[in-house]
């Protein structure tokens, strides 16, 4: 029953973020179908059938009914034509996405792992004993959770790319120097690049982390099974994990969904500062040439990331919450 | 209110520092207002300053758009921030920056508290189908991500103004406020004084307004706090990205043109730190402002304040035998 | 274990202490101090039950805490002791234990059942899993096996089917987690259990299976009891001695049946006035006879194959 609403939710989201995704081009003023035709035109010979999957992605004006279009759309999609770039031309947008999507999901999901986790540890520490040095160190981070990411990336940039320039000023790895592949020298020149983009993450988002898992400490403390905990002379570190920790942090685990909407937002700024090459430049990239089947196709890739994570954390949350696992 | 206690008692002083004496700590909290404690008056005076700011600097400075053949010049007595690429004063172009960003950030929050009441508290109170449908809406609206869907919208329209920008952002960032608006409504609603006002065949709206809404306010405040930090976040990186309003100054459109001026390559730091330091720091008072509501929402977190800690008795040595004893 | 004993338990009489409680004051170390517990000394004999008996706020529960410092500031414990004495004649002075060796000694030496039988115990992890804790942090010799074989044994033994350790708890009742409780208590076989209130939040049937568990426990483990509830009748059912406190201090100590039938503070006489079931019928109130009292104390009538039998 309770799988059943997650799933049921699950294909909701999905439906509405398809359909959102249809109504917006269809929605908005201008006519961004004649736009991006004659664009490519200018690049070079547009196909009939290209024409065709852009008009089924972005509306036409041909007096063909609304629920036809969609049911065009919708086909298109089940095939993965998304049409062609203007920017990337003669591409076509799924396989631009197919080349930057791993390096955001690299980026900011190793980012946001490593965020977490370490927000989550420093949290516990923090409530565990309140009033040490880490727990006062709490207002200080918060004061990080309200920098925005753009601007620490330039103040990262700024300092550990100008003045004292020991990380690369932009892109992904070293082209010059190395070969994309699985060698060690592409690896170590991806971790090298990836360092500061992902810092700016961490250090924008472990704030906000630190600071819900510290307050849950804190409650949790004074619950019964604490003093039960305690009464029963089990082992300090055992009690901090095991009965405080696996507790507190159910409300960051159910709350992960509004979190990563801000971290996703921030990376894709992020990105943008870094000139990484990953998806959240690429939409830049499209929103700056009116690239708009590239856009409609990024839009849509970062939302079912974003609810395919989701899915993912609201399974971790039935695996931790045994009450959430048994209803019936 | 913060201002004068500050001065009429010695800054740092041991212990009672802005803690207010006894009679006023209870007068506070028969208004339902926070405990005045350090957290919060560092919070009312950094933010009240940058208010201050961006109602008023806009008087005083020179004209933020003049241009000027001294370009990117660093402080000095006439530009007392520098000046930009084409010779603008960056202190002017702050105050109206400031100005521009907070009228989106009160803009949005209270777009984004009638969004988020409406769709967390009246659902949640409702209850039934409309509830179930209201909830579903949001979590749908929280799992599509925001920025993207902003920034989506926004490039299909060229000429934006302030209040469409704003609308848009309200649009997106409602969800996460009414999802926790609804939880606490739907506790509110089980407790005895509500059934009982219930059972006594009380008009629906009048339980609503008389006992759930007044109980909210602490919540409602915060969670508008957490919008207008975010409307201003979200509209910096809109600006900065160059999707911003037209024809807006505000801190995004500040480093939007200190980036394209190559303020960073040139080491124009005058140019490009100012705008993001008051948002971090405006965004941090209110964030410090919101520690002392969260602590008037939750009791299990006020009696671990170091306010609360202050007011025991214990000597130093106690406190030591109790720490071992016990978490 | 004694056996099944056929006649009336009559209580071996031991005066030997396991538990002394010496000039033990704690206070509330706020604005103003709250003196809590005052001066309260007391004494705990060998496998009695002792109750402890006052209106909620009197301090009870801070007493009890006090005991094996569980207190979390602001309070203080400003004067006296709590002594264990060991079956081997060793003392253990409670305010003398550094932090390890208190962890080493609670529930060891003094176990504890609390008073809040839904939240006891932790929800995210399962039965077997917080009466394996007791085992690891404390007998960490024992296998995985011999562990598990125990808790078996212990559910088993407050009447609970074992299959369910693999349980959380919020797929119990509200009588199986405080049986829960009591099985973890016993755990390490200790021999002083402190019960605060172990029954108040139970619906009076669960309540009275509850009481009949622990005193038949309590016969076959020989552990001393220290009994705390605002509930004077059930103490006197229950309990050998009773301490009767009141506003921090214990104003009348003295044998069950001494106390009922011939109290002598102020105090002590208006709390039995104020149980109308205790008044009038002084005749049915038979020490040992628990079953017969359970009848008179009670509108709920229980069938009970030993009825009548001890009589
Ligand atoms: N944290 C606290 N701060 C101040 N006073 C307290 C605190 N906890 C308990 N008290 C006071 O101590 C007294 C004893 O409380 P308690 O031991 O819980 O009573 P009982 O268990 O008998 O109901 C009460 O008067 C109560 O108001
Ligand atoms: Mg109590």
């Amino acid at each position: 029953m309770h799988l059943l609403r997650k799933v049921g939710f699950y294909v909701i989201a999905l439906w509405a973020a398809l359909t959102v995704n249809f109504i917006i081009p269809r929605l908005m003023p201008g006519d961004p179908v004649s736009l991006l035709i004659a664009k490519l035109g200018q690049r070079g010979p547009v196909t009939p059938e290209a024409r065709a999957s852009i008009e089924v992605l972005l509306g036409t004006d041909t007096d063909q009914p609304l629920l036809a279009q969609y049911v065009d759309y919708l086909g298109n999609l089940a095939t993965g034509d998304l049409g062609l770039s203007v920017s990337y031309f003669p591409a076509p947008v799924t396989s631009i996405i197919g080349q930057t999507l791993p390096w955001t999901i690299g980026l900011i999901g190793l980012a946001t792992v490593i965020s977490f986790l370490l927000g989550i540890g420093l949290g516990t520490v923090a409530g565990w004993k309140r009033g040490s040095w880490l727990d006062n160190l709490i207002p200080v981070t918060t004061m990080f959770q309200s920098v925005p990411y753009f601007w620490l990336a330039l103040i990262l940039l700024f300092v550990f790319g100008s003045v004292w320039p020991v990380f690369p000023l932009n892109g992904g790895y070293d082209i010059y120097d190395t070969v994309p592949g699985w060698n060690a020298e592409f690896i170590g020149s991806v971790l090298y690049y990836g360092t500061l983009p992902a810092l700016t993450i961490i250090i924008s988002s472990v704030g906000g982390w630190m600071l819900g898992m510290r307050n849950m400490m804190v409650s949790t403390l004074s619950e019964d099974y604490l003093l039960t905990a305690e009464a029963k002379g089990l082992r300090p570190g055992r009690v901090m994990r095991t009965y405080a920790a696996r507790n507190a942090i159910l409300p960051s685990i159910s709350g992960f969904a509004i979190s990563l909407g801000f971290v996703v937002a921030g990376s894709i700024v992020t990105e943008a500062v870094f000139s990484y090459p990953g998806i959240g430049s690429a939409l830049l990239q499209a929103v700056g040439s009116n690239d708009y089947a590239l856009m409609q196709g990024i839009f849509l890739v970062i939302t079912l990331s974003v609810l395919g994570a989701n899915l993912l954390v609201d399974l971790l949350y039935s695996v931790i919450d045994p009450r959430t696992r048994a209803r019936t | 209110m913060a201002l004068t206690t500050q001065a009429a008692e010695p800054v740092g002083g041991a212990g009672g520092f802005l803690a207010g004496s006894a009679p006023q700590r209870a007068r506070r909290r028969r208004l339902g207002l926070p405990p005045m404690t350090a957290k919060l008056a560092a919070g009312l005076i950094i933010s009240g300053a940058i208010l201050l700011f961006g109602l008023l600097g806009p008087f005083v400075v020179q004209d933020p758009t003049r241009v000027d053949d001294i370009g990117l010049t660093g402080p000095s007595s006439a530009h007392l921030m520098g000046t930009t690429q084409t010779g603008q004063d960056v202190l002017a172009q702050l105050a109206y920056a400031t100005r521009g960003s907070l009228t989106i950030g009160a803009i949005v929050g209270v777009l984004t508290l009638l969004l988020s009441g409406f769709f967390g508290v009246v659902g949640a109170y409702a209850g039934g189908w409309v509830d179930e449908f209201f909830s579903l809406f949001t979590n749908i609206m929280l799992v599509i991500p925001g920025l993207p869907l902003v920034i989506v919208i926004s490039s299909y329209v060229p000429d934006k103004s302030l209040l469409l920008v704003a609308l848009v952002l309200s649009l997106t960032g409602w969800a996460g406020s009414a999802r926790v608006l609804r939880g606490y409504t739907l506790s509110l609603r089980n407790r005895d004084y509500v059934l009982a006002s219930r059972v006594a065949g009380e008009k629906r709206w009048r339980i609503l307004a008389v006992e759930i809404l007044p109980n909210l306010i602490p919540l409602l405040a915060s969670q508008m706090v957490f919008a207008v930090i975010f409307a201003i976040l979200g509209e910096a990186g809109l600006s900065y990205l160059g999707l911003g309003a037209s024809g807006s100054i505000s801190w995004g459109t500040m480093l939007y043109y200190a980036q394209n001026g190559l303020a960073l390559r040139l080491g124009a730091w005058w140019w490009f730190v100012p705008p993001g330091l008051l948002l971090a720091l405006f965004g941090a008072a209110l964030s410090l402002i919101n520690f002392s509501i969260d602590e008037i929402i939750n009791p299990k977190l006020r009696n671990q304040t170091r306010a609360a800690r202050r007011g025991w008795l214990m000597s130093r040595k106690q406190l030591e035998t109790a720490k071992e004893a016990t978490l | 274990m004694n056996g099944p004993m056929p006649a009336p338990p009559v209580r071996p009489v031991v005066s030997a202490p396991v538990l002394t409680i010496e000039d033990f004051s704690v206070d509330y170390l706020v604005d103003p101090v709250v003196h809590a517990v005052k001066n309260v000394s007391l004494t705990l004999r060998r496998g009695e039950v002792l109750g402890l008996a006052g209106e909620s706020g009197c301090g009870k529960s801070t007493l009890a805490y006090g005991i094996v410092r569980l207190l979390k500031p602001p309070a203080a414990i400003v004067s006296g002791r709590a002594v264990f004495h060991s079956r081997e004649g060793i003392e253990i002075d409670w305010n003398l234990l550094d932090a390890e060796e208190l962890r080493a000694t609670r529930w060891d030496k003094i176990s504890m059942v609390f008073q809040g039988a839904m939240n006891s115990l932790n929800p995210v992890i399962s039965i077997r899993d917080q009466l394996e804790d007791v085992f690891t942090a404390h007998r960490p010799e024992l296998g995985r096996h011999e562990r598990r074989k125990r808790c078996a044994e212990l559910l088993e033994r407050v009447g609970v089917d074992p299959a369910r350790l693999r349980a959380y708890p919020h797929e119990l009742s509200g009588g199986m987690r405080q049986r829960v409780m009591i099985a973890m208590a016993m755990a390490l076989e200790p021999q002083v259990m402190i019960m605060d209130e172990p029954t108040t939040a139970l619906d009076v049937v669960v309540q009275r299976e509850i009481l009949r568990e622990i005193t038949r426990l309590r016969d076959e483990l020989g552990f001393a009891v220290v009994f705390i509830t605002h509930d004077l009748p059930l103490l006197l059912e229950i309990s050998d001695r009773i301490a009767v406190m009141r506003a921090g201090e214990v104003v009348e100590l003295g044998d069950a049946l001494s106390l009922y039938t011939d109290p002598q503070h102020d105090y002590t006489k208006q709390l039995l006035a104020s149980f109308p079931s205790l008044t009038g019928e002084r005749g049915s109130f038979v020490r040992g006879g628990m079953d017969e009292r359970l009848l008179a104390l009670d509108a709920v009538r229980l069938d009970d194959p030993n009825a009548g039998s001890t009589a």
